[in-house]
């Protein structure tokens, strides 16, 4: 059978991200932009002008990259979801326009369901326990009977939002995982802040609010207040992770998104894995950011065993959850 | 002094069996030390859980509900020594009982369950595994997961929990049973009990619990 070759793009946020993945298993291709806010967080419209201002650029340093022109390409694979609107619609756009011109399928991918898979292919591993950690997620998700099963999650705003949110506070340069980080290191002294665990599920919004609280009262240096944040986030992902990795009895233990480059959070996952006879899998931080190859690889997969999406189908779902997705290849 | 047994090794917790402790058959609750854990933040996680469900399973008991006599609290060592409750797991023996029983004991259930609301208790964990059937009717146990809250939403978890693991263990009796639990639920708890099911409908509906075929 000959080689297929799919071109993806990612836009679900701040990351315009167009990937080239090629049915053999090969990634030929990785670029992205990165939206960067003059200041606050992400602003959906403005975030979503500057992919549509990079996308034709990105799209063009990819096909170079990989060597190859459009020409080559076999269809087209998007992130339909879940994500910013106005962010995802840029990239649909895009994708359905290459797909009309070129005449070749179009493919709609979910976004975790991407980030799984990457890491699969990157880091050859077969059926794992995933923890996905993002400024937009905080899943545990396996693969069970058809699908990627949700055995936990956040409650409201993800860890790497509460990490994101509290470092601009504490005006720590962009971006503020690394630099919570980085101070934590400096940090010794744990300060009491709220761990919620609510059965397998988590919450970070009242973690937020009382890392905010201490920073206002000054009462602590900001290297402890840092170490408290860290502890108590990654403490309350550990939890989660090791009761549905005992659950489920599944032998890795993948972690990826952009909060998986946490040194201590990988220490951790190191130990749950260990305890529980799992290899722990870490996907590498260009593969495990918001990017296009991802988008790109879960095309071929996708493709590969049958799925299409059609124009008149392929509107985006801002809100499209993981375990509504039906994973064909895996079954 | 005996050797403790290990009857059951949990994620969160150890269950261990003491045959002689200070002469009678005790369960020993430990929540074992997490290693990856800050150890002064895990401590502190440990000793709060286990004087929570301590006081849950006390709790409890004032809204009469059976649960376990406990005979001691150690916050420091995470350690809860309760009462060995003698019987069977509700899960085990609902295939076996006669019609007739399998029913009234899911009604009973249906009121226990009723009154541990209504005392504003939420079990975390309502299924037939932590349902103890005894000489004296069915004794709820495992409240590690429990809290105390009167919010519909947290009712519905509950019963949804209950609901699912009628349709998906004892799917031979669901119908019947859950009837017959519905309906000792309703008599304990009134007309919040109303809200309370239909919350567990629009819960069972939602896209993070349903099995769309």
């Amino acid at each position: 059978m000959d080689v297929l070759t799919c071109l993806g793009i990612e836009s679900t946020a701040d990351n315009l991200g167009v990937g080239i993945a090629s049915s053999d298993g090969r990634i030929l291709a990785n670029e992205i932009t990165t939206h960067v806010p003059e200041e606050g967080g992400i602003h959906p419209r403005e975030a979503a002008r500057h992919h549509a201002d990079v996308v034709g650029d990105t799209i063009s340093r990819a096909l170079a990259t990989a060597g190859i022109t459009s020409r080559d390409l076999d269809f087209i694979a998007f992130a339909q979801g879940p994500g910013l609107g106005p962010c995802l619609r840029t990239g649909a756009t895009a994708a359905r326009a290459l797909s009309s011109y070129l005449k070749v399928p179009l493919v709609g991918v979910n976004h975790c369901v991407a980030h799984i898979e990457i890491g699969r292919l990157t880091e050859d591993a077969v059926d794992p326990l995933t923890l996905y950690v993002s400024g937009g997620n905080t899943i545990v998700t396996g693969y069970e009977a058809g699908r990627y099963r949700v055995f936990g999650e956040t409650l409201d705003i993800a860890v790497g939002n509460c990490l994101d949110v509290f470092a601009r506070a504490a005006e720590l340069p962009y971006p503020g995982g690394p630099a919570v980080e980085e101070l934590a290191l400096k940090g010794e002294k744990l300060i009491p802040l709220p761990y919620v665990v609510k059965g397998m599920d988590l919450s970070y919004s009242g973690l937020l609010t009382a890392a905010m609280g201490e920073l206002r009262k000054a009462e602590h240096s900001l290297e402890d207040i840092c170490f408290s944040l860290q502890e108590t986030a990654y403490g309350m992902l550990g939890e989660v992770t090791e009761r549905a990795l005992a659950h489920t009895g599944k032998g890795e233990l993948l972690l990826t998104g952009g909060v998986g480059a946490n040194k201590r959070l990988r220490s951790m996952i190191s130990l749950i894995a260990e305890e529980h006879g799992a290899a722990a899998k870490f996907v590498p931080i260009r593969y495990a950011t918001d990017n296009g190859a991802m988008i790109a690889w879960t095309g071929v997969v996708a493709y590969m065993s049958g799925v299409r999406t059609p124009v008149e189908s392929s509107f985006i779902d801002s809100r499209w959850r993981l375990d509504e997705v039906e994973v064909p290849w895996r079954s | 002094m005996e050797e403790l047994i290990l009857i059951a090794k949990g994620a969160e917790a150890d269950l261990l069996l003491d045959p002689d402790w200070n002469g009678v058959k005790a369960l020993i609750k430990r929540r074992g030390e997490k290693r990856y854990r800050h150890p002064e933040l895990d401590r502190e996680i440990r000793r709060q859980r286990t004087i929570h469900e301590a006081s849950i399973i006390h709790r409890a008991k004032g809204a009469g509900v059976p649960t376990p006599v406990i005979y001691q609290v150690d916050p420091d060592d995470a350690t809860i020594v309760m009462e060995f409750v003698e019987g069977e797991r509700v899960r085990d023996i609902v295939e076996c009982l006669p019609g007739e029983e399998r029913r009234r004991l899911f009604k009973v259930i249906g009121v226990m369950a009723g009154r541990l609301h209504r005392a504003s208790i939420i079990h975390g964990d309502l299924t037939t595994s932590n349902i103890i059937n005894t000489a004296e009717g069915p004794v709820f146990v495992d409240f590690g997961l429990g809290e105390v809250s009167s919010e519909t939403e947290k009712r519905g978890v509950d019963l949804n929990l209950m609901h699912r693991m009628l349709t998906s263990t004892h799917f031979r009796h669901t119908e019947e049973l859950f009837a017959a639990f519905e309906k000792g639920y309703r008599e304990s708890l009134g007309e919040e009990a109303e809200e309370a099911l239909e919350r567990m409908e629009e819960i069972s509906r939602r896209g993070r619990y349903i099995e769309r075929e």
